[in-house]
Formats: C-alpha cells, structure tokens, sequence
C-alpha cells in the first residue's frame, strides 16, 4: 500500500482455514445445532409461552410418533433425495440448474398421461415400461434445451431454467384442462395403472429406487471418468478444454443425466404415489433440492443426512403447528432459525476471524 | 466506538418500530347487526371422553377461505365442550397423497370423524374411507358422496346461493341510490364480478347475486372476469381494474384474496364481498358480505356419531339452520333501508315465498327455461343426468350438497372463461 498511516485498522479480519480435523468439524456442527435449539426456545417462549421442551418433543413425535409417520418421513425424503441427486451433477459443473421444478412436473405429466390413455389398453408390464421411458424422456427434455442453449451460445442457464419451470407449470394446468371437463380443475386419481406395490408397503418401491440411485450417483461422480470430467468443467472450463475436455459434450451429457433423474422422480410422485397431478405436485422440492445438494458439498452420501434434516424440520414443523395450533408461521420461524445456524456454521468451518488489537497493525 | 453507537442506535430504532404496531387505537365500527338472527347452536348429546375429531385444512388462517373452517372449529369446540386433545387441526395440507396420509395419521391418532375442506382432498378422502369403515369421512365442497355408496364417507355443502341472493339485493339497492342521485341512468347499471373459475360454485354464486340485484333493480347487467385462481391477489386486482375501467358501477367476487376489495377501495368503488367481512380494510366501500358457517355442520355429524346415527350422504345447512350468515351492513355505504330489506328477503326465503332461482326471473337466450338437465352425479365425461327444473324453478342444493347451476342467464356476460 502507498500510504500505510493512513489505513484504516478494521474491526476483525476474515482468514481462511487450512481443512480442520473431522472431530473438530463434527464439533463445529454439533454446537451450531445445540446454539439453534437454544435460540429457537427463547423465540418460542416469547412467542408463544409454550414450553419449548414440549415443542421438541412435538417435532420429534411428528417425525417419528407412529410407523406411518415414519413411512411418510423415508418417503418424502426419497422424493427429495432423488431431485437433490438430480441438480448435484449440474452443480458440480457449476450449471445452475433451477429448474428441477419444470423437469420433475413435466416428467410426472408424462407419467400420468400415459397412465391415462395407454392405461387398460395395454398389458400392465408394458404399461410400466412405458411410462418410465415417457417419464425419463420429459425430464431429458426439459433439462436437455438449456443445456444445448449454453453449450451452443452461451446463453444463461439460471435464467433459462428458472423460466422452464414456469412453462412446465403452464403446460400442466394446459392438459388439466384438457383432461378434467368439469371445470374443477382436479384429475382423479388412477391408482389401478400406478407402479407396483411391494410388500404390501406404498411407499416402499421409491425408497428402494432412490437408495440405488444414491449409490448409483455416487459411483458416477467418484469413480468414473466422465464424473471426473464433469468435476474438471466445474473447476475451469479452460482447464477442461486444454487437457482436452469436450465441454460442450460434457455439458450436454450432464443435463441429460440431471433430467433423467428429475423424470424419475416425477414418475415416483406421480406414478409410485398421488396417481394424479396437479400444477403444485412437486411442491418446491425442485428448489429445496438445491439448498439440500449444496449443503451436503455435492456428496450424494451426506445427502442423505440433509435431505433427512430439510425433511424432519418440515414434518416437525407440521406437528407443531397441529399439536399447539400455532400459525405456521411459528413453525417456518423455527425451521429457519435451525437451518441458519446449520448454514452459519459451515463459514466458521472455512475461515477463522481475527479480531485487531488496538495499535498494532494487522497482517 | 462510533460503530457501536451506532448499533445500538439501530437496535433502538427497531424496537420502536415494532412497539408503534402494538399502538394502533381501536374503531368504533359503523356495521349494522346481521340481518339474518343469529341461530345458536345446542349441543343434544354428551361427548364420552374418549371422543375424537380431527380436521384437514388446505391452508392455513392467512386464507379466508380456511379461516372460515378454523373459526367454525373454535366456536363448535366451546358448543360441545370439547378439550383441546379432542381436537386436532392439520393444515396446509396439499391435495395429494398428503390428504391420505394425514386421513390416516388422524385415524392413528384415534379420531372418530375426519373432516376435510377443499374439493381436491375428495379423491384422497375416499382412499382412507375405504380403508377405515369404522371412522366417519365428512368432506366439504366434494361431490361423489351420494354415488360412490360408502356409508362412512359424507358431502357437505351450504345453500350459500341464498346468502349470495341477499347481498345482491343490497347491492341492487345500492345502484337505485346511485341512479336516483343522477350518477348514472338505470340503463348503464352494471355489476362487475370477479371469479374464480367457469365451474358451477362460482356460476351459481354470481348468478344468484346477480338476480338478487335484479329483483330490486330490474334493468341491471353484470360481467364477469374469471382469474383461473381461487386465491390471487394481483390476478384478482388486475380482474377488478379491468372491469372498473369497463364502467362497472358495483364489484362483488368469489376468490379469496383482498385483491378486488382493496381495489375497490382504492378507486372507491362499492364491493360486495365473500367469505367474511372486509369492512376493517375497506370501510368506505364495503357493503355487505356472505358466508358459510361450518359449524352447524360440525354439530351435525358430532351428535350423530355420538348419538349413533347415520350421517347424511349430502348435508347442505341453509339460512334456518345457521350455515348461511351476512355480517353486518356497513350503512355508511349501503343504500337506506338495506336492513330491512334483507329482513323482509330473510323471511321470504324461509318460508318459500321467494325462490333464488325462480325461472320467472330469468331468461335464457331470451326464452323462458322449462327444463335443464344438469350434471350431478360425477362421471369420466361429466355427462347431464338429472332434471333440475322443478316447481318453477332451479332446484340447487336439493340433488345432491355441491352446486351444481352453470346455466348461462340473459343479463350476464362472461368476459373470458377459466377452467
């Protein structure tokens, strides 16, 4: 600096860290958690003058109180799981995909309209097959023209995708019309053509498919070559492109595979479990995949934990409102207190503050 | 040292702030008393303990639509003495598997009667009836209860096209005042309607309205803008302005957002509202509005399976039962002598003599209607089945609970169609 007398000497500077040991990192993490539940008792009490012990315990019953509630807790974290999956190897690309939304809808209107015109006409099996390749080929689709448009002409995905979404949307309430002539805007459900039940539990079959999917993803992004691509874009694409990389293949490829994974999650939710759909089916997962995926760092293995922590806070959050008949309100407070302090966390864990000491100057 | 301060400055500026909300003086309020006596609900049975009721809610209190079933609850939990255990609200529950799996959830939770509110939960509500013979299924609005032959599975509506007639006639009324003062000639009357979607609650609605309007000021025509929402306030805003700048004279909606009221208030248009009063946001404009009280309904369906009896298929409460009500009439904005119209209209349609859909006070593509077949029992074409004409008139609500009038009357003009 030219003038060093005239610098001012901030308050605390912000130095990042050299990786810490996991026992520190579990640590970290474990006292943000405490430090969450701590707060979000002093705002319940002001609140609302609950006894914030009872209030947990109210969360913890609505997640696990009864084995429905568990079964509802796997099930919802398989769909969540599943789109989280979806977005990661985009992401790691840093392709912002925003639009699971649009892929998992138009997947699940795929679903759902061959369940109504081929359903009963063809032999079952078929039926099935069908219906998971509609599926898997809306998705690709939907993922597949931004992709195309940012490999070819480099135009912005966010912006792309986001719009795609809306477009998804539009197009379901479009069939709904077409389909329900009633004006009542609800298709019935058809549960005679929706994918098999196994072991006489509903939502047993999308547990199991999205399990292997976790693993399947995994491998993909660890261990295979065109993973290690996708990594290698991610990093820089003139790196990428001086070693060798097609990037434009790479980008291609990746969004074939995250609108896949979004299709088969619309078949899930339309096909495995509502046999119906509706413009609000897949309920915003598509955006809290994104905060899922980034929280995990894009290991489908952690995803597992945040899509089970995003999942319980919402069914505890539920149980709250049910049990103390509080406004909802209350219990998006706490959730977003809980999942700041988790998120917060995460900056303590890469950089340490350093607070000046009057007269001398930092370095 | 000067950050601090100032921090602390902050700090203070907030906390004043936040107890200026807390200061607000309360209103002396300019509403008349409700036309239409309050019917005060008795509770003939004695709930046992071991008595349970669980409710399904698509949102929550932010919609007046659900908060119409939440202050219902309130009030059906003082009339049965019902302890806070006794009762379990769930709400913001979409209209998917969800429904089913919170139907379920409440059977978990040892509910006797399982109470859900919108249209879309109908399908998810039948699932979990079949699977629970023994527990009462009682859903509101739906339509398939009197064909899909489960005796624990119940429709319920309200006769509120006699609520939406009322407040037509105050609206009528209104437009007299408006012409007798030389604001407009009774020729350019005309009503602005905000909707929904073309489906036949919504079609029921503004054409009762509408011909209440008309029994008091007989040259009047409505148009009606549809929004393809049931809640959307800036859809509900734009319907309003659009049909303010058409030279609507009056505005009245059936969607349930402050959209339409809050425009009206703004362009200080008078508005008939839905649902529940809007006069606190609205006082220089707001007239009157209709609703459904739910809790005679919910007394029903208590003493019945307390009481051991069957519950009705299709259950519609009306203005002698207390299912229909109006707030009061904010008279700084109502035409003199509103109160007692109603009254008279009230009595009217208590005892017969006036009938909403009387086929003499409507025309059809300028012809009188001697017969219409309407859609009633729900099927995969939704073909007409049943004849609604009979002694003169539509005979709504009496088929089944669910509306069920979408004739296109003379007078009415649709100006786009939402489905």
């Amino acid at each position: 600096m030219s003038n060093p007398k005239k610098t001012h000497s901030a308050l605390f500077h912000l130095v990042k860290r050299a990786p810490l040991p996991w026992y520190w990192n579990l640590a970290v993490r474990a006292i943000a958690v405490v430090l969450a539940l701590v707060v979000s008792a002093v705002v319940i009490t002001l609140l609302t003058q609950k006894n914030p012990i009872e209030v947990y315990s109210s969360m913890l019953d609505g997640a696990f109180g009864t084995e429905l509630r568990i079964w509802s807790l796997l099930q919802n974290i398989a769909i969540l799981l599943c789109i989280s999956l979806a977005v990661t190897p985009a992401f790691m690309m840093r392709f912002w995909n925003c639009g699971a939304e649009g892929q998992v809808l138009v997947g699940g209107l795929a679903t759902v309209s061959v369940m109504m015109f081929l359903g009963g006409k063809i032999p079952t099996p078929l039926l099935m097959v069908v219906m998971v390749l509609a599926s898997i080929l809306a998705g690709i689709i939907w993922a597949v023209l931004p992709a195309v448009c940012k490999a070819l002409w480099n135009t912005n995905e966010t912006l792309f995708t986001l719009m795609m979404n809306y477009v998804a949307i539009q197009l379901v309430a479009f069939f709904l019309k077409l389909f329900v002539k009633s004006g009542s805007g609800i298709l019935t459900p058809m549960p005679q053509y929706g994918l098999p039940v196994i072991g006489g539990q509903s939502y047993l079959l999308n547990i199991l498919i999205v399990a292997l999917l976790t693993i399947l993803v995994y491998i993909y992004l660890k261990y295979t070559k065109q993973g290690y691509e996708i990594s290698v874009v991610g990093e820089s694409e003139n790196t990428a492109r001086y070693i060798g990389v097609n990037v434009k293949k790479v980008i291609i490829r990746t969004l074939v595979v995250s609108g896949a994974l979004c299709g088969i999650a619309g078949l899930l939710l339309v096909g495995g479990t509502n046999h119906t759909i509706s413009t609000t089916t897949a309920g915003g997962r598509g955006f809290t995949a994104i905060m899922v995926s980034w929280l995990a760092k894009f290991n489908p293995i952690y995803m597992v934990f945040t899509t089970f922590l995003i999942v319980f806070l919402q069914k505890g959050a539920q149980q709250i409102s049910t049990d103390f008949r509080l406004p909802s309100a209350i219990s998006d407070i706490i959730t977003g207190i809980i999942l700041f302090f988790i998120i917060g966390c995460e900056f303590f864990l890469q950089y340490k503050i350093l607070v000046a000491k009057s007269g001398k100057e930092a370095k | 040292m000067k950050k601090l301060l100032a921090m602390l400055l902050c700090i203070a500026m907030l906390a004043c702030a936040f107890a200026g909300c807390s200061e607000s003086a309360e209103e002396e309020s300019g509403l008349s008393a409700s036309p239409i006596d309050a019917v005060e609900l008795k509770a003939d049975y004695e709930i046992p303990e071991d008595f349970k009721i669980g409710f399904i809610c698509l949102h929550d209190e932010n919609s007046t639509y659900d908060l119409n079933f939440l202050n219902a609850v309130d009030t059906i939990q003082e009339v049965a003495g019902l302890s806070d255990d006794q009762v379990v609200v769930m709400t913001n529950i979409p209209e998917g598997d969800e429904c089913y799996v919170a139907a379920k959830d409440l059977v978990d939770q040892g509910c006797d009667i399982v109470f859900a509110n919108s249209f879309g939960h109908e399908d998810f509500m039948i699932k979990a009836a079949k699977e629970f013979p023994e527990v009462e299924f009682c859903h509101a609005t739906g339509t398939k209860a009197h064909t899909e032959g489960l005796a624990n599975y119940h429709n319920a509506f309200a006769s509120i096209f006699q609520g939406r007639f009322l407040a037509g006639i105050a609206a009528g009324m209104k437009l007299n005042e408006m012409i007798e003062a030389g604001e407009f000639t009774a020729e350019e009357a005309k009503i602005g309607y905000v909707g929904a979607y073309t489906y036949a609650e919504v079609m029921s609605g503004y054409t009762s309205f509408y011909l209440g309007a008309k029994s008091v000021c007989p040259s009047v025509t409505m148009e009606v803008q549809f929004t393809g929402s049931w809640y959307d306030a800036t859809e509900e805003k734009n319907a309003a302005e659009a049909l303010i700048a058409r030279d609507c004279k009056l505005i009245s909606q059936h969607a349930d957002s402050m959209g339409a009221p809050s425009t009206c208030e703004a362009k200080d248009v008078p508005n008939v509202s839905y649902n529940g009063s809007t006069y606190e946001s609205c006082p220089e404009t707001f007239i009157v509005s209709s609703a459904i009280n739910w809790a005679p309904y919910y007394n029903y369906i208590i003493g019945c399976v307390v009481n051991g009896e069957a519950i009705a298929a299709d259950w519609c409460g009306g203005i002698a039962e207390g299912s229909v009500v109006l707030t009061g009439i904010n008279e700084n904005v109502a035409a003199e002598g509103t109160v007692d119209a109603l009254k008279k209209a009230v009595a009217g349609l208590k005892d017969g003599s006036i009938k909403v859909f009387d086929t003499a006070t409507y025309t059809v593509g300028g012809a009188a209607q001697e017969t219409y077949t309407a859609d009633v029992d729900t099927d995969e074409a939704f073909t007409p089945d049943s004849e609604a004409i009979a002694n003169g008139a539509f005979d709504e609500s009496t088929l089944r609970s669910a509306p069920y009038f979408d004739v296109r009357i003379d007078g009415i003009t649709l100006l786009n169609e939402k489905y």
